[in-house]
């Protein structure tokens, strides 16, 4: 008998067999839990935390706008913008964004139409409350501001 | 002799899911339509012009300056820890203590802010005074304030309606958010 051990050859490979399932695991994950975009948003948008939260219910009665500083800066500057479906607009275009928006709703669920407001935390009060001002003269006075759930605000 | 039967190289599944999961990171987006839901008052020019006089005491002020600085009933304040409490108070004072509203139904919270106060601030505020309400219809509803929150959003199931109704009764949800003032831009 030697008295050197033969040496071993023993490489261990890690089963690689089970990464699809992962993977697909992820994936089903992703298709269930996710919507397609509808819109790309040129704002910036840092969302604020809130508690009180509601959900919107009907996806189909909900318009949305966007506010905050443009991501492209150099072409759009700094002050804070109002996007609604795709492109910039001004105050003064909100009242006919609105009619568009009741426009492709039935008739009888015109006035149930939820304006959903996604406002970035650094946008100021004094063009927000314009596109308030907006809204309340096209008569869409359901209002939602977007906000995520802060979950460690002590009670 | 028999031959086993050529297996087709699986090895390239994982490449097809990873194609298709990179395809939808890039193209989907989680969903979010949850938020602080408010009702606007109606259009500036139908208000009647006549100034309905609102006491002073049936009003409990709250207010924001351009540096974000918050007011309440005009003492400068820091920490809004006890905030909710005091506006619950207020709002079911029942003519007790006679600086406090009178009742419910007249108790009125006056949210002012300026043309440069930041959105997270007002979200901030406005969360305190909306819970400290939630708070209360949750309470008379015998619910927790998510459970009346939940039935809240969903009015068409009869159970929820229940709980709002119960809820609501006789506290309406007077949070009248004021036009800012214009020191900020």
């Amino acid at each position: 008998m030697s008295k050197f051990k033969k040496k071993t050859n023993v490489k261990q490979e890690i089963p690689t067999s089970s990464m699809p399932d992962v993977v697909f695991m992820l994936l089903f994950f992703f298709m269930v839990t996710t919507e397609m975009r509808k819109t790309s948003i040129e704002v910036k948008q840092e969302i604020p935390k809130a508690t009180q939260l509601r959900k919107l219910m009907r996806k189909s009665l909900v318009a949305n706008i966007y506010i905050g500083e443009p991501k492209k800066t150099d072409l759009y500057g700094r002050e804070p913008r109002i996007q609604a479906d795709d492109v910039f607009i001004d105050t003064k275009d909100i009242i006919r964004w609105v009619n568009a928006q009741r426009d492709n709703l039935d008739e009888t669920e015109r006035d149930q139409l939820t304006v959903a407001m996604k406002v970035d935390i650094d946008a100021k009060r004094g063009i927000i409350s314009d596109v308030e001002t907006e809204l309340r003269k096209a008569s869409a006075r359901k209002l939602l501001y977007s906000t995520l759930e802060n979950n460690d605000r002590k009670q | 002799m028999a031959r086993t039967t050529p297996d087709i190289p699986n090895a390239s599944m994982a490449d097809i899911a990873f194609l298709l999961l990179t395809f939808f990171l890039v193209t989907t987006t989680i969903p979010n339509n949850k938020g602080l839901s408010i009702g606007l008052p109606p259009p500036p020019e139908a208000t009647p012009p006549e100034d309905i006089k609102i006491q002073e005491r049936n009003m409990f002020k709250i207010q924001l300056n351009s540096s974000d600085a918050l007011l309440v009933e005009g003492v400068p304040r820091e920490d809004i820890s006890g905030l909710k409490d005091e506006i619950k108070t207020f709002v079911l004072n029942n003519g007790r203590d006679p600086a406090s509203s009178d009742n419910p139904e007249k108790a009125i919270v006056s949210f002012k802010t300026d043309r440069g106060t930041s959105h997270k601030r007002f979200i901030e505020l406005l969360d305190v005074i909306q819970e400290a309400y939630y708070d209360l219809y949750a309470e008379q509803a015998g619910v927790t304030n998510a459970k009346f929150r939940a039935a809240a959003s969903d009015l068409s199931v009869p159970d929820n309606k229940a709980i709002y109704d119960k809820g609501r009764a006789g506290i309406p949800l007077n949070i009248s958010i004021a036009d800012p003032t214009k020191v900020g831009n």
